[in-house]
């Protein structure tokens, strides 16, 4: 029965947008609470992500492959943000004790 | 050698920078030999593209030469070029004639002075700019070697600095040139936004062809005077120059005397189709203020008692008549006129120069006297200088001034009774100098106790470098008129020789009854002359009637005084409020705004929390409010 009612659902693009919506919604909510630097980063990679699977899903709904090239960009484009943000997390991390984004406010109006 | 027109200020140049570099390891005289061979090297070269001109047709004796492209911005294209052609090539002959003659004049005036070398860095660089000024082919150009003859002209009126009187002359000269460069900067802008160039082929074309509206070239002719009136000392801005005779007396001759001063004529004469295109009140305008010029300032010298600022008041004067030219049509004449002068009054600078050397500095004319024994030498060559300024025939001044007055009776004739007196107190004013310091008695010899440590005090003949160009301008001078003769139309060397670049206007005085009258005219100027020698003859030399020099004349009307008291009172008042005003409303409102801005941007700093959190939510709010908007709106 179960296995009858599972064979039944045919996941649309529709699930994999509200999947992509929960991801972008979870990440963001994590840059907003977390303090962490390096927590950030994931949340913010986790966003992106969410982005990414969008992307996938409506190409695959509207039969265009610019929507999965574009992913390649986002892909790329994240790659390099880590690569530069860890430099910086690294780097701020020799100095102080905490990864808390909150201790960094020197520029603080 | 027409290819090679830019070694005419390039020798100069070399000179000026070997001085500058060398100048005092060479020391006295070898700075002064040095700088007089830059200075006649350069004569050399001009007198060689001069005679190849001269071989040349009319037509084909401009040379342009575009040494670089010195501005090229959009639409602005002006290169530093530089043109040779009959007027320039005059300018540079008797600019680097004279200069070479009161080079080595110098190297005897200027012995035993401290900043022996320094002088002659200076005359160099004069000797450059004035050619840049001439040879520029275009405004600019000419403009760099005008604002370069006014920075060596503050340099050398103020050489002996030490001296307050002469600090304080340098400085009224560079003030008073700045009101003129004013006109000469507008000028520029006006011409440049009426016709797109500033080269002077490029708007003389423009104006003989309709290009400049009336009412634009009037404005461009009138601002060019007004530059003119301040390097040339025409009224109301004459008051730097008798003061300029603070500086060493070569100065005076070369700078002051023959070239400098007449740039302003050049440049008149050179944008001379601007001045045709005017309305016809701008002439007028340019031949009165020359006129009462010559006039006022010819009043002045009858009452001066210092040897060389007679010899001020007697150039300003002349220089009137130079623009009453000018403001006649007469611009050859004006060139004529220019280059007597400059050969009359460099010889009496030079011969004023020497008689100051010989009496051990001292320059009272009321000190001198009998002079003409002790100094035979100076004393002719003074003597001839006098007959020439004066307007004896056949000396040179005679007939320069003469053409100038024939053209002036046939345009306006009250103008011409003013240059008849003129002329008449020009022969006045320096008999009487010629009187006071070569004949009479001998007024020096109590006069020397003042001066102390002289022991026997006698006047003393310069020496021999000094002598040299005296002589040498002293035949010029006695040949100067020989240029342009009035009595043939073959004999109009001048302006045939001008022909191809300066609008000679013998048509339009043709058929005049000056013009067919012109030997009436040249008897009336003699007789005129002889009137102003006799007078002063009976006044100071017979003592038949007392002199007359009143205390007004003595100082100039008034006029000096008159300034300083303005500028000292009202108008300083004035000015402290323009500054004022600039204080508060404009730096005001500047520092209102700095202050207005800093205000709301303390409160708009709040915003940077420094919680990257904070920045987040708020970057997603706006998200969310903006995808909130256009779903309202239906965009999506």
């Amino acid at each position: 029965m179960i296995a009858a009612l599972i064979a039944e659902i045919k996941p649309n693009s529709t699930w994999y947008l509200v999947l992509a919506a929960l991801l972008f919604a979870i990440g963001t909510l994590g840059v907003m609470v977390r303090r962490n630097a390096l927590v950030l980063f994931m949340c913010i990679e986790l966003m992106l992500n969410a982005v990414n699977l969008s992307f996938v899903a409506l190409a695959k709904e509207m039969d265009d492959i610019n929507g999965q090239a574009v992913v390649f960009f986002v892909l790329v484009v994240a790659a390099a943000e880590v690569v530069i943000g860890l430099g910086i997390v690294v780097a701020i991390m020799r100095k102080r004790v905490s990864a808390s984004v909150d201790d960094l406010a020197e520029l603080k109006g | 050698m027409l290819d090679h027109i830019w070694l005419i200020p390039a020798l100069p140049l070399a000179g000026f920078l070997l001085i500058l570099l060398f100048g005092r390891r060479l020391g006295e005289p070898k700075a002064g030999y040095l700088a007089a061979a830059a200075c006649g090297s350069a004569f050399v070269v001009t007198a060689l593209v001069w005679l190849d001109m001269l071989g040349k047709d009319a037509e084909e004796r401009t040379k342009y030469l575009v040494m670089f492209k010195w501005i090229p911005v959009g639409s602005l294209n002006i290169d530093a070029a530089i043109l040779a052609d009959p007027l320039s090539i005059t300018m540079a002959l008797f600019i680097t004639g004279i200069g070479t003659l009161i080079h080595l004049y110098a190297i005897g005036y200027m012995h035993g002075d401290p900043k022996f070398s320094k002088f002659f860095l200076y005359l160099n660089l004069f000797a450059f700019s004035m050619l840049m000024l001439v040879m520029g082919e275009n405004l600019l150009v000419t403009f760099l070697g005008w604002e370069g003859v006014g920075a060596c002209s503050y340099f050398l009126i103020s050489f002996w600095h030490t001296r307050d009187s002469a600090a304080t002359a340098g400085k009224k000269a560079f003030v008073t040139n700045r009101v003129g460069d004013w006109g000469v900067m507008m000028a520029m802008f006006l011409a440049f936004s009426a016709v797109g160039t500033l080269s002077y082929s490029g708007i003389n074309h423009a104006a003989e062809n309709g290009g400049i509206s009336t009412v634009t070239a009037t404005a461009i002719a009138l601002m060019l005077f007004i530059g003119a009136c301040g390097k040339s000392a025409q009224l109301p801005l004459y008051i730097w120059l008798p003061d300029a005779m603070e500086g060493p007396t070569p100065v005076s001759a070369l700078i002051h005397a023959a070239t400098m001063v007449t740039s302003g004529v050049f440049l008149m004469t050179r944008m001379g189709p601007v001045l045709h295109a005017s309305y016809e009140w701008a002439p007028t305008i340019i031949a009165t203020i020359g006129a009462a010029t010559a006039l006022f300032a010819a009043t002045i010298a009858v009452a001066q008692t210092d040897i060389k600022k007679v010899l001020a008041y007697s150039t300003v004067s002349q220089l009137g008549f130079m623009f009453l030219a000018i403001g006649s049509g007469a611009y050859v004449a004006a060139i004529f006129h220019m280059v007597t002068h400059a050969f009359f009054k460099a010889l009496l600078f030079l011969g004023s120069g020497s008689v100051i050397h010989g009496m051990h500095h001292e320059q009272d004319m009321r000190r001198m006297g009998a002079l003409r024994k002790l100094m035979p030498i100076t004393a002719g060559t003074f003597i001839i200088g006098w007959l020439a300024i004066a307007g004896v025939p056949p000396f040179a001044g005679f007939f320069s001034k003469d053409e100038i007055l024939l053209y002036v009776f046939a345009n306006n004739r009250a103008l011409y009774v003013v240059g008849m007196v003129t002329a008449l107190l020009t022969a006045y004013y320096m008999t009487r100098q010629v009187i006071m310091v070569f004949f009479g008695e001998a007024k020096w010899k109590d006069a020397h106790e003042e001066h102390g440590a002289h022991g026997d005090f006698v006047p003393h003949e310069s020496p021999k470098i000094m002598l040299f160009p005296l002589v040498v301008l002293a035949f010029l001078s006695i040949t100067g008129g020989l240029l342009q003769l009035p009595f043939s139309k073959d004999l109009h060397f001048l302006e045939h020789w001008l022909e191809p670049v300066v609008h000679h206007s013998e048509a339009n005085i043709k058929g005049t009854w000056a013009y067919d009258n012109k030997y009436l005219l040249l008897l009336a100027a003699i007789v005129v002359a002889a009137i102003g020698i006799a007078m002063s003859v009976a006044v100071y030399a017979k003592g038949k009637a007392k002199p007359i020099e009143p205390k007004v004349l003595a100082d100039g009307w008034y006029y000096d005084r008159a300034i300083s008291g303005f500028m000292g009172g009202p108008g300083r008042k004035a000015f402290e409020g323009v500054a004022m005003f600039d204080a508060t409303v404009v730096d005001g409102a500047v520092i209102g705004t700095a202050k207005g801005v800093g205000g709301i941007s303390s409160v708009l700093r709040k915003v940077q929390s420094g919680f990257v959190r904070t920045y987040a939510a708020i970057i997603g709010i706006g998200a969310i409010i903006l995808l909130a908007w256009f779903i309202l709106r239906g965009v999506i």
